[in-house]
């Protein structure tokens, strides 16, 4: 990787009432080492370091401690303040979507159910205006992923400064995201909602999506097949374990099911996405050690009788249970322009019942352990 | 107010003939008869209080003319012995539309937009309305159907066409297979109405409050036309409306709040109606009381939830749990309230559970003879046709029914049903009592015939030697067919007997198995000894869960009260010029701020130690969609100023108390934003568990909801719906100018002194000019915000707030001029093309440039961390805490013009209060109480203890809900109703 954009980060509190016509320009590379003197490092692994400095040089950092070298450095004075490792945001449409009421600026959706070869990097628009608005508030990274059908494609992880997609690719095609049919569904339109209803169309789902998961497999054996076939092609590395599948569930049985299939045809590596419900079974995500990105806090509980601030202390009892969470927010609403509240997921977390720094990690480095970059990103390794 | 005066003069209007005279001829000989009977022996029920035993009734021609005990028999009559059999007056259903079409929709494209009626003929503009339908002229006999109804017990139905707001008259019909000119018991017997548009394709109305306020317009348009000042339109519709008057009204309201909303219409034009509630009454019984309304009643109980499945079970809510236990203690509450209402088989899935719910709800209390009242003497009360229809009292209708015991207390079987005399078979009736034991001899062989079972369904056992045989077999009237396998049959062939009865014997032919015939006989020895009599054991009543309020999850079973509490050692955001107060008192009192100070004192009261925590006024959301019924947009016309929010306020919505623990104490409820001038919004406290009109902010002053930009000109309806003006930013300022110009000519037409047509819309237009009532709107974009500002100016009001205003901050300086609040998002934006130009810093700079500036939520799920919300005023804005925390409290209550009494920490202001554990614009905040009138309406330890009592009561009714499956009661799937969230965008009733 080319950088790493901690450095706009810091400007951006620096000058909070930053407001520009137009977007502004990336970040050229990092020429001379930077050193930031003082203040608290949130280090992003549960620990925090009070009076401390970092030293970062090409893009890297190199040095952490309560003295670093500071030689040939331009020294940044940071006391009083709170240095975190860049936010990582899960699961969204942010470059595919920029106003989600016209359809001009909607590209996460391509036509069709089965998408496994679609590939959400190739459509990431740099130049979204969203983007300056959520960088700003400390998100550098983001996980983004196309969204639609039954298999909506392959998500890439892109840095949140760059002059086009390939500037700003960090990992590209590192899963593919599978939407689980729901068990119930909401009969009525949106208008006038009827009673739930058992979806019946949901047999005939569940057949296609285990046949496809077959087919991939049997091809994956195949080291050159005739004819290719791309959309196997795209799931051949689900097998291997280099591409995970992102199951996207929220209620309690269809997880498990989702998960199940995943095992049964001997995906390696598996990752909810939503996950509303998970708490209920927080052992069974546990004991298969099936990490969770579960979709915004900041919603209403699902049911009358849940506790009022359910959605509020999910993650403190699924962390408390031993599930790993990193937190998203766009995920079922799509909807792109808000995800620089992403922090505040965190601090909601934390108000209610989390521990501070382990809130933190769950928008730093869960993410990136969940995404498989955190060896990539190395932050704030000394 | 009740007004059965009348219905002694309505009476005489019936139409049941006395003598048989008849226009119509007949196809063959005349068969004229009297059909003069005695019934004799019976236990007759004459009416709900009065029963006699061993008494005659005698009916002639349709009619009775006589009951008593010891009555001499006319010598012409037919003499039936009823020994043993019970008389009641049969039922009376005054929800039905026997005989009646269908109501069928016309077509109507998706998108298709029509803003008149289609109807050919002078009638009314909207379809909707329909008080020229007469069901006396549309109905036909239907034999099927009256048979049905015939077998549940009826002998009368009230019939009308099901169709619209208002519905025309009813007809109150026989249900004898007669020709239709001889079933008319009161041609014009009800009106009826409804605030469902029905079949009516008509964009007007789309929402609940628009049908009330249609329905509201049409009582002063019809009085208006009444009084002859109309003299340009014919109304047809209009006229058949006012011919309604005076005749007993029926409405249907699809639960316990629209049964009050219903009341509450009537009162305003003195009707009081007749209302046909849905089964849920029990739920608020005090204020249903103080309507004093009559209800008709339905015994629509839900059937248990397939609640097997621990997971899925949460689909059940603890709602719709508790309504399915306590459903049949409706009529039961209502009795005992001392309400009156009738019964109704309406809304029942299968009309022949409609006296097996009745008897569930005896066998919980409701008292047999309440029961019969309901089906008979008020119905024909509620319809002035006490002199038809009832009772068993001479001069009645012989329109009774034949049982077989007590109807109510045992599982009596229907014999017959008789209609104006007629005699229909619901079920055959025995000759006599067969059930015994036999010596039976077949051919030489002995052995015992034990008829059993039911009176009218025998069974058969025979006993041969050692060996007990089922037979099968059935008796009719006095002949008998039996079939039995003997032990011996190989192939399972069977032996036959067919046989009659002599006296209290049988004989007859029996065919062997292998083809004999033998001769038999059965000789009676013994009565059955009957299955243990079991002494007479009242079954016990259940326990049954409590009703609580609302009646949800986290309801009260009873309604928190004002206490004294002294918050002692709080850091105190006053609001005021005192700033924040550190280790501060506030004692409240009477639902008052009595005293702020250091070191309070209050002998009797509550101490709260708010050591380390923070006690600020309660938030108040300007712009909330919560707590509304049926529809938050009336988006049918451009213009529905006549629409009320207040009319549709929801009070059984968890989001009040979602609200609540967000430390929400108060919020605007707004109309939508379909249109450029929406309803009239509801300023409401967040009184958990209180009806909607407690709710209500007592003396609050009248706001309305005004929308401009993509909603209104439908630019997110894709290409549909491009025919409601206006379309362009254009039309919107043409369609404020256009109501404004109208509004200044009728003020000048009632200000004229001459008569003139009282308009709900205008009216409430004029009270935009005259300063009554205040503006909030729905904007986005600079131009349209000082368009509406110009607008206003032409008509010298202000416009009150701008709602939403994302771009305010591009014209914060004219808006402070023209006098205009802000009440706007935090940083939402983005999600169309209007609100692109959005900025976090928006609600700083308008606030820097002295525009009172508010934060508000448009959503359930936002409107719970409003604090988080206003702390991004510091954030983006470098406002500082105190005037952060101000926007969503002072200043909301300032644009609600509520701060005389809301919005600060201040003696003598409502104790409108919420305590946090640290600085309310801390993330990290959160709400230990709040309180609203001095009243704790959340508390985080009570709902700690309130969810273990939720899971306790589920677990219970889940555990009642298993028992009664394997009991074979009915079952339904888990069925989640999910409730409806709103936003300003939602269009559409439920």
């Amino acid at each position: 990787m080319k950088f790493y954009p901690i450095f706009r980060l810091l400007l951006a509190l620096c000058i909070p009432t930053w407001a520009f016509a137009q977007l502004p320009v990336p970040a050229p590379a990092q020429e001379k080492a930077i050193v930031l003197q003082g203040g608290t490092f949130h280090l992003g692994n549960g620990q925090v370091l009070q009076n401390g400095a970092l030293r970062f040089e090409k893009g890297l950092i190199t040095e952490i401690g309560a003295q670093v070298l500071t030689e040939g450095a331009e020294i940044i004075n940071t006391e009083g303040q709170h240095i975190y490792p860049g936010f990582i945001l899960m699961a969204t449409t942010l470059g595919l979507n920029e106003i989600e009421a016209l359809r001009q600026t909607r590209d996460y959706a391509e036509t069709g159910e089965l998408n496994p070869n679609v590939r959400a990097l190739v459509a990431f628009n740099t130049d979204s205006e969203l983007i300056p608005t959520i960088r700003n508030n400390g998100v550098l990274l983001a996980h983004i992923m196309p969204s639609s059908g039954l298999v909506s494609g392959l998500s890439s992880v892109m840095a949140l400064d760059g002059w086009n997609w390939e500037d700003a690719l960090h990992t590209p095609d590192l899963g593919l995201h599978l939407h689980w049919p729901a068990l119930y569904e909401q009969t009525g339109w949106w208008a006038e909602p009827g009673g739930i209803e058992k979806n019946e169309e949901r047999e005939n789902t569940l057949a296609q999506i285990e046949d496809l998961f077959r087919q991939a497999k049997a091809y994956a054996k195949q080291t050159n097949p005739e004819p290719v076939n791309l959309k196997l092609e795209a799931m051949r590395e689900l097998f291997s374990g280099k591409r995970i599948l992102f199951l996207h569930a929220n209620y309690a049985k269809e997880m498990i099911e989702a998960i199940a299939l995943a095992q049964r045809h001997e995906v390696k590596k598996i990752v909810i996405i939503g996950g509303a419900d998970a708490l209920v079974i927080a052992d069974f995500l546990k004991k298969n050690q099936i990490p969770l990105i579960l979709d915004r806090l900041h919603r209403l509980p699902d049911w009358p009788e849940d506790p009022v601030w359910h959605p509020y202390e999910l993650p403190a009892l699924l962390h408390q249970a031993g599930v790993k969470v990193a937190l998203a927010y766009d995920v079922e609403s799509n909807a792109p322009m808000g995800t620089r509240n992403l922090p505040f997921l965190a601090g909601t977390a934390a108000a209610y019942g989390l521990d501070r720094e382990v809130a933190l990690q769950m928008i730093t480095s869960h993410p990136a352990q969940i995404l498989g970059i955190a060896e990539k990103q190395a932050h704030w390794k000394g | 107010m009740q007004r059965y005066v009348l219905s002694f003069f309505i009476l005489l209007a019936g139409y049941m003939p006395l003598s048989a005279q008849v226009t119509f001829p007949d196809n063959g000989v005349q068969d004229k008869r009297a059909y003069h009977y005695a019934l004799t022996n019976a236990t007759i029920q004459v009416d709900f209080q009065t029963r006699l035993d061993k008494a005659t009734l005698i009916i002639k021609s349709g009619r009775i003319v006589a009951v008593g005990k010891n009555l001499p028999i006319p010598v012409d009559a037919q003499v039936i012995d009823m020994e043993g059999k019970w008389l009641y007056p049969s039922f009376i259903e005054l929800y039905a539309d026997y005989g009646l079409p269908e109501p069928e929709s016309a077509p109507r494209g998706f998108g298709r937009e029509q803003f008149l009626s289609d109807k050919d003929g002078p009638f009314a503009w909207n379809e909707a309305l329909r008080p020229e339908i007469q069901a006396r002229e549309l109905f036909a006999p239907e034999a099927k159907k009256a048979s049905e109804w015939r077998k549940f017990g009826f002998g009368a139905v009230l019939s009308h066409v099901r169709d619209g707001i208002v519905r025309g008259t009813g007809t109150l019909l026989s249900l004898h297979e007669g020709m239709a000119q001889e079933i008319v018991v009161k041609d014009i017997a009800a009106a009826h109405f409804s605030f469902n548009k029905g079949s009516s394709s008509q964009n007007y109305p789309s929402s609940l409050m628009g049908s009330i306020a249609l329905l509201r317009q049409t009582y002063l348009d019809a009085d208006w036309y009444a009084k002859g000042r109309n003299q340009q339109e014919l109304n047809l519709s209009l006229e058949a409306f006012n011919r309604l008057k005076g005749l007993p009204a029926i409405i249907e309201a699809q639960n316990w709040m629209e049964v009050l909303r219903a009341d509450r219409l009537g009162d305003e034009f003195g009707v009081q109606y007749i209302i046909r509630e849905n089964g849920d009454a029990y739920q608020r019984l005090n204020e249903i009381k103080n309507t004093q309304a009559a209800l008709i009643v339905p015994v629509n109980y839900p059937a248990a939830y397939e609640v097997g499945d621990p997971l899925d079970a949460r689909l059940v809510s603890l709602a719709e749990m508790k309504h399915w236990e306590l459903a049949p203690t409706n009529a039961l509450r209502l009795a005992e309230a001392g309400i009156r209402f009738a019964l109704t088989a309406d809304g029942l899935k299968n009309k022949s559970d409609f006296l097996k719910n009745i008897r569930k709800a005896i066998a919980l209390g409701l008292k047999p003879a309440e029961a019969l009242k309901a089906l008979t003497a008020t119905p024909a009360q509620l319809l002035g046709a006490e002199a038809h229809l009832g009772s068993l009292q001479n001069g009645r209708l012989a329109n009774f029914l034949v049982a077989s015991g007590d109807i109510f207390e045992s599982e009596a079987i229907l014999f017959e049903n008789w209609v104006q005399g007629h005699r229909y078979v619901l079920n055959p009736m025995p000759e006599a009592e067969v059930r015994g034991n036999y010596r039976l001899q077949i051919g030489t062989q002995t052995g015992e015939l034990q008829i059993g079972g039911e009176y009218t369904q025998p069974d058969f056992k025979i006993i041969l030697g050692s060996d007990t045989l089922k037979a099968e077999g059935q008796i009719e009237r006095n002949l008998l067919t039996l079939r039995y396998i003997p032990k011996s049959s190989e192939n399972k062939a069977a032996v036959r007997l067919s046989g009659w009865r002599q006296g209290q014997n049988w004989q007859g032919k029996a065919e062997q198995i292998d083809g004999t015939m033998l001769d038999w006989t059965a000789t009676f020895t013994s009565n059955q000894t009957p299955p243990s009599p079991a002494p007479e054991k009242k079954p016990e009543i259940p326990t049954l869960g409590t009703v609580i309020f609302p009646f949800l999850a986290y309801g009260n079973a009873e309604l928190p009260t004002p206490q004294t509490y002294l918050f002692k050692n709080a850091t105190v955001w006053t609001n005021e010029v005192e700033g924040v107060l550190l280790e501060t008192d506030v004692l409240v009192q009477n639902g008052k701020i009595i005293k702020v100070g250091k070191n309070l004192n209050a002998p009797g009261a509550t101490v709260v130690d708010a050591t380390g925590k923070h006690l600020t006024s309660g938030i108040i959301d300007e712009h909330s969609h919560i707590a509304i019924s049926r529809g938050v947009n009336e988006g049918g016309q451009s213009i529905t100023s006549e629409v009320r929010i207040g009319d549709v306020v929801n009070s059984e919505d968890i989001n009040i108390y979602r609200q609540l623990a967000g430390g929400v104490t108060a919020a605007q409820l707004l109309h939508g934003s379909a249109n450029a001038i929406g309803g009239q919004s509801a300023l409401v406290k967040l009184r958990w568990g209180l009806s909607p009109e407690k709710m209500k902010i007592e003396g609050a002053e009248g706001f309305i909801k005004f929308a401009l930009g993509e909603n209104v000109t439908r630019k997110n309806s894709g290409n549909l719906f491009t025919e409601r003006y206006p379309q362009t930013r254009m039309g919107v300022e043409q369609v404020f100018v256009d109501g404004f110009t109208r509004a200044l000519a009728y003020q000048k037409a009632r200000a004229s002194g001459k008569p003139y047509r009282r308009d709900l819309e205008l009216e409430a237009l004029s009270e935009i000019l005259e300063k009554k009532r205040f503006i909030t709107c729905h904007s986005y974009i600079q131009s349209e915000i000082n368009m509406l500002m110009k607008v206003a100016e032409r008509f010298g009001f202000q416009v009150n707030t701008f709602t939403h205003i994302l771009e305010g901050y591009k014209l914060a300086d004219k808006m402070q001029k023209h006098g205009a609040g802000a009440s706007s998002f935090a940083d939402w934006w983005g999600y169309k093309y209007e609100v692109k130009d959005a900025i976090p810093y928006n609600p700083a700079l308008m606030h820097e440039n002295g525009v009172v500036t508010a934060i508000n939520s448009d959503d359930a799920e936002m409107g719970r961390r409003l604090n988080q919300e206003a702390a991004k005023a510091v954030k983006y804005g470098g406002v500082s805490e105190e005037e952060a925390w101000k926007m969503v409290t002072l200043n909301p209550a300032k644009l609600l013009h509520l701060d005389q009494r809301m919005g600060s920490i201040k003696v003598g202001k409502d104790a409108d209060l919420v305590l946090w554990t640290t600085n309310p614009l801390s993330i990290y905040a959160v709400v230990e109480k709040t309180l609203v009138d001095g009243i704790v309406y959340f508390d985080r330890q009570e709902d700690a203890k309130k969810r273990e009592e939720i899971r306790q009561e589920r677990n219970r009714l889940i555990q009642k809900m298993l028992a009664e499956k394997k009991g074979g009661g009915a079952f339904q799937m888990a069925s989640f109703k999910p409730n409806r969230i709103y936003h300003c965008e939602t269009e559409g009733d439920e």
